[in-house]
């Protein structure tokens, strides 16, 4: 039997001579993100700016449409109100904004627009943030990411160079961000689970660059003679086809999420999707390609490994 | 280590079936408990309230409130204190949570202090120039907090409880909050509305002279004595005496009954000795107006026909339903502190068996095309993965099952994505074994050293994937709490199952067949 090959096994790319190339890409990326949160910011979903959702299922498409949602929601003087459709023909989602006053005026609409709609429409979900507790969601948001990319980087920094660690982080701040960055340029709703999306991209990403740099520092023991852009290729080369393999069974379940898991999980899939792509990029062309930049020391030489293995060294 | 010990492989075993143990019940859940074989334990999965339906709320103690109620009586205290001992004193007050005071005359410090001390000993007191300012202490306002709290939750507990709702959970959050779920309710409208009153009742005297019809809005009261809006009516008003007759501490039991003309009221029964005291008065005051007032406002002010101990019915406009809820929460009693409802979340269960639907077809669609993935990539190797990748997903819900931990919609999705990057750790050792073969070793030894090396980098690169779920976890909001949960354990059981089980069938494969030969 003939097994599935996606990188031939000997491979000998030039990955850093692309340096420049992914180093204009990237900042590309980063420049672009930038801009969009300047300009569009990005679209907060009632988890940070507070206020009121509901998903609504029609009873009769035909006698209960978004237009007759429409004048329903526009007759409560809500202010500002969105109606849109939510996957299936039949079902809307209705954000309306968050109320001035306390917490009761928001308490009032929500239940006038559940009275309002209740005879045509089936209500599959209602959710109301109050202001409050929307700026603290987004603090506790902002901790969680800071509070993962810093233990991420001591993490590495113990077990690896100062200098990795560095990389590793920079390549990470680049995925986080330019994940952001896509949630804005493509204004798709930035919630909690969004959040969770992001952190899981990192720790992706992250797994990623590991593993590359795992194999960067056995390789600068074991060739001492050759240098160090030679030694960052063939690590690159070496682990290739592993990150090859794992990129696509990842991606598979990704995908599968995004076709079958509802929508609901759509908006989080396609995120970690796009943190996949990212993440193994900025492994091999930003965190490795930033190695370059540094004087690192190739260590203690290790007993010649190659040739005996350790169980058989006694 | 070229046999493979009979002790391990033992424990591997054993450790799978008891995986095994622990994740059937969630297969068999569609036969009712007793049906179910009792040495099987029953701990099921638990769906979080995104799956199975149902509602969440959080509500916010206004805890500034009970202080300046607090600091009010304080300050009645003190007045009278400072009117006996003929301390004079300008601008008595409540500011931002505490009082002030100016002193007047050469009274020394330490005898103002030592009043103020007297009522209370746990106050702050700062003076500036003769600016006095009192406050609670630290220590007295946590302990205010803490004491207020854990009534609250009993009272709401027990508002719940009365409505008949399933397995509600009631827990405090932070050091004013407290979460509500209520599994299987759709519309939270009803429970609101049960926690957005206070109910706190008070039987009051009318003034006796000044008739309640021609009472207006902003008509100064007579000292002793408060303007108070009519419960419905909202251009009628009360004089009414602000002494407290009778308080709802002093109930014993409501229900809804019917008044004279049929239409609903609340029957109310007071304590022996709250009985006894509305006996006094009402004896006193036959022919005069009395207010049932709930929440500073009046419900209704009926006329004294004759005295009243125990038995009494509240009657006002009220529909059945407003009964119902009024003798409920007259019954579990006045909510020491107003709540204020900071969020709300409720799903129907609709919408959570279709997501529920979709998560198994997602999860199961995954895993089989993951699975179908390896098994083209590696051959045999790929099957030996495949069963650790089978045993890794017995292991999470076997683990979810046993921690009760939540599983939610994005925790469904974690543990998709886990057995994505699960099987990672077995293409970095399969890859490394390659890699080791190329290099000239014999099969087994290729294998050996390729499982030895890989590891420490399956490590590295689980610990710091981790790291992210734990932060996820410490940011700990509901269906994200849920699915650091499952990323957490999932990444946990897949470095067991995809190194140690990996591992034995491979070396029993090779060792059985006499490969020469591997991925080629």
């Amino acid at each position: 039997m003939k097994y599935l090959r996606l990188i031939p096994s000997d491979t000998n790319f030039n990955f850093l001579k692309f340096k420049k190339i992914a180093f204009v890409f990237s900042s590309l990326i980063i420049l672009g993100s930038l801009f969009s949160l300047l300009f569009n910011s990005l679209n907060y979903g009632i988890d940070f700016k507070g206020g009121i959702l509901l998903e609504l299922r029609s009873n009769n498409v035909a006698l209960f449409n978004i237009d007759d949602l429409r004048n329903k929601v526009s007759s409560l003087n809500a202010g500002e109100t969105s109606i849109q459709k939510f996957g299936k023909e039949t079902d809307f989602l209705v954000r309306i904004q968050k109320q001035d006053g306390d917490e009761k005026q928001q308490i009032k609409v929500i239940e006038n627009l559940k009275k309002l709609t209740k005879d045509n429409y089936s209500i599959r979900r209602s959710e109301f943030v109050g202001p409050v507790v929307g700026e603290e969601l987004k603090m506790a948001g902002l901790m969680a990411v800071s509070l993962a990319m810093l233990s991420i980087m001591l993490y590495i920094w113990f077990r690896f160079e100062w200098q990795f660690s560095i990389a590793a982080i920079i390549a990470l701040t680049h995925d986080v961000f330019s994940t952001i960055g896509l949630f804005s340029i493509l204004q798709l709703e930035f919630n909690l689970a969004t959040i969770a999306a992001i952190l899981t991209t990192a720790g992706y990403s992250i797994n990623d660059t590991v593993v590359i740099f795992d194999r960067v520092r056995e390789n600068l023991r074991r060739y001492k003679s050759k240098d160090h852009y030679f030694i960052y290729n063939k690590s690159i080369n070496e682990t290739l086809s592993r990150t090859v393999m794992t990129s696509v069974t990842t991606l598979i379940a990704l995908f599968i999420i995004f076709f079958f898991g509802g929508t609901v999980l759509s908006d989080f899939s396609l995120a970690m999707i796009w943190g996949v792509f990212i993440g193994t990029f900025s492994s091999i062309f930003v965190a490795v390609s930033l190695l370059t930049f540094f004087k690192i020391h190739k260590g203690e030489k290790i007993m010649d490994e190659t040739i005996v293995p350790e169980y058989e060294r006694d | 280590m070229k046999k493979i010990s009979k002790i391990k492989l033992l424990l591997v075993f054993f450790s799978v079936i008891i995986g095994f143990v622990y994740a059937l019940p969630n297969f068999i859940s569609n036969l009712s408990n007793s049906d179910a074989p009792n040495f099987l334990p029953g701990k099921t999965i638990n769906l979080g309230l995104d799956l199975k339906g149902g509602s969440y709320l959080l509500l916010k103690a206004d805890m500034d409130v009970v202080f300046i109620e607090k600091l009010q009586n304080l300050m009645s205290d003190l007045r009278v204190s400072f009117r006996k001992n003929k301390i004079a004193y300008n601008n008595l007050k409540i500011f931002d949570n505490r009082i002030v005071f100016k002193k007047r005359n050469l009274d020394t410090d330490k005898v103002i202090r030592d009043l103020i001390l007297k009522t209370n000993k746990n106050l702050l007191i700062t003076k500036e120039n003769n600016l006095f300012q009192i406050e609670f202490s630290k220590t007295e306002k946590d302990k205010i907090v803490k004491s207020t709290m854990a009534q609250a939750i009993e009272i709401v507990r027990r508002r719940i409880d009365e409505t008949g709702t399933n397995e509600p959970s009631i827990q405090q959050q932070g050091v004013d909050r407290i979460i509500v779920q209520l599994p299987g309710l759709e519309d939270p409208g009803r429970i609101k509305k049960l926690l957005g009153k206070t109910a706190k009742l008070t039987f009051q005297l009318a003034h006796p002279s000044i008739v309640s019809e021609e009472v207006q809005a902003g008509d100064n009261p007579p000292p002793g004595y408060a303007l108070l809006m009519d419960d419905k009516i909202s251009d009628r008003f009360y004089m009414i005496n602000k002494k407290v007759m009778v308080s709802g501490e002093m109930l014993q039991d409501a229900s809804t009954s019917f008044d004279r003309n049929n239409s609903p009221s609340v029957s109310f029964q007071l304590s022996p000795l709250g009985g006894k005291k509305f006996g006094r008065v009402t004896g006193k005051n036959i022919g005069r107006e009395f207010a049932i007032v709930l929440d500073g406002k009046v419900v209704s002010a009926p006329t004294i026909q004759s005295q009243i101990f125990s038995n009494g019915q509240i009657t006002g406009n009220f529909t059945l339903e407003e009964t119902n809820d009024l003798a409920l929460v007259l019954r579990s009693g006045a909510l020491p502190v107003p709540m204020t409802i900071l969020e709300e979340r409720s799903v129907g269960p609709g919408l959570g068996s279709d997501s529920i639907s979709s998560g198994k077809m997602a999860s199961i669609i995954g895993i089989v095309a993951v699975m179908i993935f390896m098994f083209i990539s590696y051959g045999s190797f790929g099957i030996f993965a495949n069963i650790a990748l089978f045993c890794n997903i017995i292991f999470i819900i076997a683990l979810l099952s046993l921690l009760q931990a939540t599983l939610t919609l994005p925790g469904i999705a974690g543990v998709v994505l886990t057995m994505g990057m699960a099987v990672d750790a077995n293409v970095l050792i399969f890859e490394r074994i390659k890699e080791e073969f190329k290099l000239g070793r014999k099969v087994f030894d290729a294998i050996e050293s390729g499982f030895e090396r890989a590891i420490s980098t399956i490590i590295d690169a689980n610990l710091t994937t981790l790291f992210a779920a734990i932060a996820l976890f410490s940011f700990g909001s509901g269906p994200i709490k849920g699915f650091s949960v499952t990323l957490m354990i999932g990444i946990i059981t897949s470095m067991f199952t995809a190194i140690i089980i990996t591992k034995y069938l491979v070396l029993f494969y090779v060792k059985k067949k006499d490969i020469k030969k591997i991925f080629y």
